[in-house]
């Protein structure tokens, strides 16, 4: 037998093993654009399905990888990465994945390249569909949108861990010899999901397709830009920009039947990501608790159609970058407002002890004390009288806020549960001391009870005689009851 | 010879001789050799021992994996099926074409993703409804096998990948395992929401374990059955799905009984029973 590859063998050998790149990498990146993948299965070869797996073809992820590869194929040290990383809203971004072609010098020179080759390197495909929905990552880019988004960088070299943290972990997909060397795909991923404060970054990588007025379009001075894995791009741009895979029309010669590949249209792509307040994002499933209060991403969603086959197409939601920045303002601005509507109450000020009620300032007042409403005029600090009075004036001592107030604010007649329309107007808590602190019952006091003690014996003789002559009528009641 | 073998591992085979590759006069130690690796195109040997023989070679070969799980009732039937439709995902082609000249073509595979209901899991399979079908039935029949058995909740499910050999008359065809999943499985009882919900995260993260288990078993690239010719695609692939084809497969379960020491067998064959005469 041959110990040196035919030419033919060695150069189905480079397709098989550009193919599979381009495919792990598709594999790889559906896995998390944050939504289920589903494909078909066809019983008749419908065309330059590689490895005989439907999977899908998104012409920027192939054009990526195509040019991170720049013609060259997996060797021994140059391997094929795709990195995983997760970026909030605000800028901080996190590596969570690396996903590692490698290709080492242990040769199995007596493999039939056209055929064992190609069946194990479908099966390492398949493999590498299962593992994608297992490592931590998949369940965070399943929650992908509003908070933050998942996105992905391909490049070729050396393997670089040192962004996942300690303890990372390995989990190994698989390997497939060939007569060049063995293939082996693995993927190290983050363990500790702490969010770290990664300012040591730059600001934000460039994002495609994002607004500029927004961010600043440079690219990582060493490393190919970070694209997000749920972007949505214009359908006519890219549908020129991109070609679809059209080497695809080399296929195995082998056994395999060809035909035209099938075209993919990806519409609406964007990259903004609203301002929103992060927080750490720990375990497998993130706690988001921030405040939500824009959401320009509506999860990862990307429209594919192909004339061969009929996916489901899923709705795409076009963001709007504009009104990430004005909701996060409001919230502030409200908040702060109210903070202020607050700073100045001198509850503890009320010298009045027969009237000595919290919040009494916010208790309904008499109207021709309307001017010197708290609510309208912040009361003073310590030198104010009693509210009942209502001798309250501002005298601008209170916060700068305070002077706003009364824009802002429309006075509610404050009516709190429990009160009564007395002359003293109940509150809640006033109501609550009382509840807590009822009067005896009077059957319960000793005293009354040792007076009626006599007067009962007294009566029962009369009670009885009463009874007995009713006697009939309890028998018969006691009858209904058996 | 012009025409590409098809050939896997060592053994080179012809599909229009329908025989291996052997120089004539090769010795007969060769012969049994290439024939032990299981080829099914080879003539059986004649005679009840050779036939013993084959199958004492088979059962070595036959590789077992075994997997344990524990759950909670309502979560034994996503688990199931999200192990043995990984299972299959992986011992599963497209349908096989047959041409004129002796060569195949293969159709291709779809995958989709299936996320559980109680279980944070989610898996991938393969888009073939009659094989979800199949699959669910076997393991539906499973749960409630498991849940009348009034044990305390102690089974095992088994996948078998088999391969038929024909034999002459009056002897049935057989059916020689090459490989065996079987996923032990222990039922939980809960007492109250808080521990199904930790019960739902801790079982994914041991089903993740589970999926890589398996995934490192199927990239050792062991034996796996020859492809055949058209006229033995039968007897090494179950053709009978429209969509996809999966290797002969057949599954069955045992519940274990209360004692434990003893194994109550409810041995069922589910699917294909194929020792039919």
């Amino acid at each position: 037998m041959d110990t040196d590859l035919s030419s033919q063998d060695r150069k189905d050998l480079d397709k098989f093993i550009k193919f599979f790149a381009l495919k792990t990498v598709q594999v790889i990146v559906q896995a998390r654009l944050g939504e289920k993948i589903c494909t078909r299965s066809s019983s008749s070869p419908t065309g330059s399905d590689w490895f005989n797996l439907a999977i899908k073809d998104i012409p920027e992820v192939t054009h990526e990888a195509k040019k991170a590869l720049s013609g060259q194929l997996p060797a021994v040290g140059r391997s094929m990465c795709v990195e995983i990383s997760l970026k909030t809203s605000e800028g901080d971004s996190m590596e969570l994945e690396i996903w590692c072609l490698e290709m080492n010098e242990k040769c199995d020179k007596e493999i039939k390249v056209s055929y064992t080759v190609y069946n194990r390197l479908s099966l390492l495909l398949k493999s590498l569909l299962a593992i994608t929905r297992v490592t931590p990552a998949y369940r965070l880019s399943r929650k992908q949108g509003h908070e933050y988004v998942i996105l992905y960088r391909i490049y070729f070299g050396e393997v670089q861990l040192s962004g996942l943290g300690e303890g990372f972990q390995t989990v190994r997909v698989g390997t497939v010899g060939t007569p060049l060397g063995t293939i082996t795909l693995s993927c190290a991923y983050r363990i500790n999901l702490a969010f770290m404060s990664t300012r040591q970054f730059e600001r934000t990588p460039p994002i495609m397709g994002i607004i500029i007025d927004h961010f600043v379009d440079r690219p990582y001075p060493s490393s190919s830009p970070m694209h997000p894995c749920n972007y949505r791009t214009t359908g006519e741009d890219n549908g020129a920009t991109y070609p679809s895979v059209e080497d695809s029309q080399e296929v195995c010669t082998t056994s395999f039947s060809t035909s035209p590949p099938s075209q993919l249209i990806v519409p609406g792509k964007e990259g903004g990501v609203p301002p929103v307040p992060s927080q750490p994002a720990h375990g497998t499933q993130a706690d988001h608790e921030r405040m939500v209060m824009c959401t320009p991403l509506d999860g990862a969603l990307y429209s594919a159609a192909t004339p061969s086959s009929s996916e489901d197409t899923e709705t795409v939601s076009n963001s709007s970058e504009g009104k990430s920045a004005s909701p996060h303002d409001l919230l502030e601005t409200i908040f702060v407002r109210k903070v202020g509507a607050f700073v100045n109450k001198p509850i503890n000020q009320v010298t009045m002890a027969s009237l000595d009620i919290p919040f009494a300032m916010f208790a309904p007042k008499n109207v021709e004390l309307e001017d010197n409403d708290p609510m309208v005029n912040p009361p003073d600090s310590p030198d104010a009288e009693s509210p009942l009075q209502g001798s309250l004036h501002s005298e601008g001592s209170s916060g700068s806020s305070a002077g706003n107030t009364h824009d802002d604010f429309v006075m509610v007649d404050f009516k709190p549960a429990f009160s009564k329309d007395d002359i003293l107007p109940m509150d809640l808590g006033t109501f609550y001391r009382e509840f807590q602190n009822p009067p005896q019952l009077s059957s319960l006091s000793i005293d009354i009870g040792a007076q009626s003690m006599a007067e009962d014996l007294d009566s029962l003789p009369e009670k009885l005689a009463v009874h007995e002559k009713n006697v009939k009528e309890f028998d018969a009641f006691v009858e209904t009851l058996q | 010879m012009g025409m590409r073998c098809l050939a896997e591992g060592r053994g080179a085979y012809c599909q229009e001789a329908q025989r291996p590759i052997i120089e004539p006069g090769l010795s007969r130690a060769f012969r049994s050799a290439v024939w032990r690796r299981g080829s099914s195109a080879l003539p059986s040997p004649a005679g009840k021992a050779g036939r013993a023989c084959l199958q004492a070679q088979a059962a070595m070969n036959c590789r077992s994996e075994v997997l344990e799980v524990s759950v909670e009732g309502r979560q034994i039937e996503e688990a199931m099926l999200a192990v043995l439709h990984t299972i299959l995902l992986h011992r599963s082609t497209g349908k096989f074409h047959y041409k004129k000249e002796g060569t195949y073509s293969i159709g291709t595979v779809g995958t989709q993703d299936v996320d559980c209901d109680f279980i944070d899991f989610t898996y991938a399979r393969v888009s073939s409804e009659e094989l979800d079908r199949a699959l669910r039935k076997a393991v539906g029949e499973f749960k409630d096998a498991l849940r009348n058995s009034g044990s305390e909740g102690v089974g095992q499910i088994c996948l078998e990948f088999y391969q038929k050999k024909k034999s002459r008359w009056p002897f049935s065809d057989e059916c020689i395992p090459w490989e065996v999943w079987t996923i032990k499985v222990n039922v939980v009882n809960l007492a109250n929401e808080q521990e199904r919900q930790i019960c739902r995260e801790k079982v994914g993260e041991k089903l993740c374990e589970k999926l890589i288990n398996i995934v490192e078993v199927m990239n050792r690239h062991e034996y796996l059955p020859k492809m055949p010719t058209q006229s033995e695609v039968d007897n090494v692939f179950d053709t009978g799905l429209k969509d996809v084809q999966p290797y002969l497969y057949k599954v069955s379960y045992q519940i274990t009984d209360s004692l434990g020491s003893s194994v109550t067998t409810t041995m069922r064959r589910l699917i294909k029973d194929t020792l039919a005469l």
